[in-house]
């Protein structure tokens, strides 16, 4: 059976067919479809949002040494979050197949950082897929579940933001459920408990394993040369294969499918065919220095490819660097054209927050999430954004450092405080640090596509659950001074946050409002400008509402432009006519 | 059926989030699967629900290896406003059909007065040959809903992309919910017939 699916949805559909038992992830753009997929197998598969990536992980190594197929999904740097049990699992060793699908993101389209996870994947001596297209994912989780039972490993599986949104045809045969049986699970502190002695005996271990990988390897049908003409060959991985063939349709290439010890013999013997070997691969070069290092020339582009994602166009231009010829022509692209950044959502309940915070100077750390958007201008509502619940250590160094000013507060969403803001809280509480902790609740994990998480009240499942209040929990750190406040009553809210930023003591507010794109509250109305009234003093445009646009009129000194509420866009929030100081927005009749 | 292409033809779809970009091409890769071909479609949607600019490229032949099609090689651009057809411009190959639904999303950074507009826009459109404003939103409200005005615009392409008829249909069944279909097979057939 022939469908055509995203590598995201491709996976999901190996894990089926593959009889993956536990499943568990943490939203991360662009791995978060996996589970989503995977949700639609719920009777088969056990699946679960996890509240952070290590959680995700450990989850999958209960279940493996459980003796169960289990797969575990996350972005890159969700990885980071996760690598303290991989590091350690990867001694002890997978029993019933551990798949981690890590999702790399170059360019960095939704992510703060390009790191490359293949090295990650080196660092924790786990076997490495990369690849190229949706069918590849598929074959590859497959394999990997088999390969991970065979050699005790933990498999990685790397794609992309393009594998992972690319949809390509994928051949799932019959598509019916595969049934692996488990393995029987036995006791055994030796193999299984990770203390000094035990470790020690592990250590040795994995380097026997790591010597047999290598025969895998290179034995791996995942790993081949692609004959060609010319004296230029190819050694190329993941999406970059692609693009390789795309532009170099004519030449020899070696295709690494399954590495982390790449199979440097049979790249070797492939090199002896060619005049010179190049080596293409999206982002770092993790296969270019172990090539290099085993004594095989490898010809170092001049063009900076190692930044960003690869695509034909770049390449277009290493294929004339490389063969002496002129720069392919392609149209320029226009210019003046203006820039059309993410914004705010109109209604969004992130806004009347950040522009108090705004109007009160504060110094804020902020976090990942929609509310990082509140960075931009005309908000500009943030001066720092780390990682996932950096904002509360980074807003407590800020005070520890002395700033001069002692308005402090780090921002972030519920579902990054349920991941990784909670043991930050509590080292305000503990250490009675004199900052604000707003939490900025929407009931949902936003950015990523509204998923559940453990303040939303529902599972992956849909099911009813637990709807954890951050107030409860900040209470229950022993942080006195804990307010909940209402998005859209600007005076309130300014008066909450005066209260906590200057009361010299641990303050949490927590603001709570749905997220408009989620519970598509109908606005009982929306708002108008009375030409009459307003003075084009520009403050409506300082709260940057998409709905908030230019009108066609000037102010009577002609300089400023008037301005005009998008009814189409307008929620009826009722944030402009509260910073209004003229009267002039009010419902439209 | 099978569609006989002897090289790889290119499509891109650039526009604002929210306006139905990956639905369309969704159901324009579905035709190429349903023609017998290779096919890849390829989209960036991460800030999309947040007024950001989306783009999606769908490649289909005999076989497709880039997921990305290289600057200048689209054999249509489709924008589903002005502002991003002459942003993506550069796309399309020289000469090639651009179609256009006629409106505009003015980006928020211009409405609220931060950059200025696209100068001149009318004219530095006209200056590309294959250009065809095509009047989707008001076609899309006499077909029954104003939110098939992506549908519209997938007709006009329809135009001038090698698949028979029964592809068309099969996909839009396919990707269309039932409640929804007749109104999009209309909306098909009026963008196919304003384009030609």
């Amino acid at each position: 059976m022939k469908k055509l699916l995203s590598a995201n949805q491709a996976i999901a559909w190996a894990a089926y067919r593959a009889g993956c038992r536990v499943a568990a992830a943490y939203p991360g753009t662009p791995s978060t479809e996996i589970l989503e997929h995977v949700a639609e197998f719920k009777g088969a598969i056990d699946c679960e949002w996890s509240v952070n990536e290590k959680v995700a992980m450990e989850i999958g190594v209960g279940a493996s040494l459980a003796g169960v197929r289990a797969l575990v999904a996350m972005k890159h740097v969700g990885l980071n979050v996760a690598m303290d049990p991989l590091m350690t699992f990867t001694y002890v060793g997978a029993i019933g197949g551990m798949v981690i699908v890590n999702a790399d993101d170059p360019s960095m389209h939704s992510s703060q950082n390009e790191q490359d996870n293949r090295s990650l994947a080196k660092f924790a001596k786990c076997l490495l897929f990369e690849p190229a297209d949706s069918q590849e994912a598929y074959d590859m989780v497959i394999a990997g579940f088999e390969l991970s039972e065979k050699y005790q490993v933990p498999v990685i599986v790397r794609t992309t933001t393009r594998t992972a949104h690319t949809s390509t045809i994928v051949d799932i045969g019959s598509g019916e459920r595969g049934e692996v049986p488990g393995i029987p699970y036995v006791k055994n502190a030796q193999r299984n408990v990770a203390v000094p002695a035990h470790g020690r005996l592990m250590r040795f271990a994995v380097e026997k394993r790591s010597a047999a990988l290598r025969e895998l390897t290179e034995a791996s049908p995942f790993n081949r040369a692609e004959p060609g003409t010319g004296e230029l060959g190819f050694v190329a991985s993941g999406v970059a294969y692609q693009y390789v063939k795309e532009v170099f349709p004519e030449a020899p290439v070696f295709k690494v499918g399954l590495s982390c010890l790449p199979p440097i013999e049979k790249i070797r013997a492939f090199a002896t065919g060619v005049k010179r070997l190049a080596v293409v691969e999206e982002s770092d070069p993790v296969l270019a220095e172990q090539i290099r290092a085993a004594g095989i020339p490898v010809v170092e582009p001049q063009t900076e490819l190692r930044m960003m994602e690869l695509n034909p166009s770049r390449l277009a231009a290493l294929r004339a660097e490389l063969l002496g010829t002129p720069a392919p022509e392609a149209p320029k692209p226009e210019t003046g054209i203006p820039v059309r950044p993410p914004v705010l959502c109109s209604g969004c309940s992130h806004r009347g927050p950040f522009h108090i915070l705004s109007k009160l100077k504060a110094t804020v750390c902020g976090d990942i999430g929609c509310y990082t958007l509140g960075s931009a201008p005309p908000l500009a509502a943030m001066d720092t954004c780390i990682c996932m619940g950096a904002a509360i250590g980074a807003a407590i160094g800020m005070r520890k450092a002395g700033l001069p000013n002692k308005r402090i507060a780090a921002v972030m969403g519920d579902s990054t405080f349920f991941h990784s803001g909670m043991t930050g809280l509590l080292d305000v509480a503990y250490n009675k640090i004199p900052i604000t902790v707003m939490v900025f609740d929407n009931r949902i994990t936003a950015m990523t596509g509204h998923q559940e998480n453990p303040g939303s009240g529902h599972t992956l499942l849909g099911e009813i659950s637990t709807q954890v209040r951050v107030a409860d929990v900040a209470r229950a750190f022993g942080i006195q001074r804990v307010h909940e406040a209402d998005p859209y009553d600007l005076a309130a809210l300014e008066k909450i946050f005066v209260e906590c930023l200057d009361s010299g003591e641990p303050a949490v507010v927590v603001v709570r409002g749905p997220c408009v794109l989620h519970e598509k509250w109908a606005g009982k109305f929306v708002n108008e400008v009375d030409a009459a009234k307003c003075t084009a003093c520009g403050a409506c445009f300082r709260i940057g509402c998409p709905a908030i646009v230019r009108g066609a009129a000037k102010d009577p000194a002609g300089k400023r432009f008037q301005s005009r509420i998008d009814p189409q866009f307008c929620t009826g929030c009722n944030l402009c006519a509260q910073v209004c100081k003229f009267g002039a927005i009010s419902p439209a009749k | 059926m099978t569609t006989p292409l002897d090289r790889i033809f290119n499509v891109s779809l650039v526009g604002v989030g929210g306006q139905g970009i990956l639905l369309t091409s969704d159901v324009l890769a579905l035709a190429a699967m349903h023609a017998g071909l290779d096919v890849k479609k390829s989209e960036i949607h991460g800030m999309s629900q947040r007024g950001g600019s989306v783009i999606s490229q769908v490649r289909f032949g005999a076989k497709v290896h880039s997921p990305i099609i290289p600057d200048g090689q689209s054999d249509v651009l489709v924008s589903f406003e002005r502002t991003e057809a002459l942003r993506w411009a550069h796309l399309a190959k020289p000469g090639a059909k651009i179609l256009v639904n006629d409106m505009d999303r003015v980006p928020v950074t211009v409405s609220s007065g931060l950059q200025a507009p696209v100068q001149d826009i009318d004219r530095r459109l006209a200056a590309y040959p294959g250009l065809a404003l095509i009047d989707a939103n008001p076609l899309a409200i006499q077909a029954g809903n104003l939110r098939a005005a992506n549908i519209v615009l997938l007709g006009a392409l329809s135009v001038f992309v090698p698949f028979g008829a029964e592809h068309w249909q099969s996909a839009l069944r396919e990707r269309i919910p039932a409640k929804l279909l007749d109104v999009n097979l209309r909306a098909f057939a009026a963008g196919r017939a304003a384009a030609r």
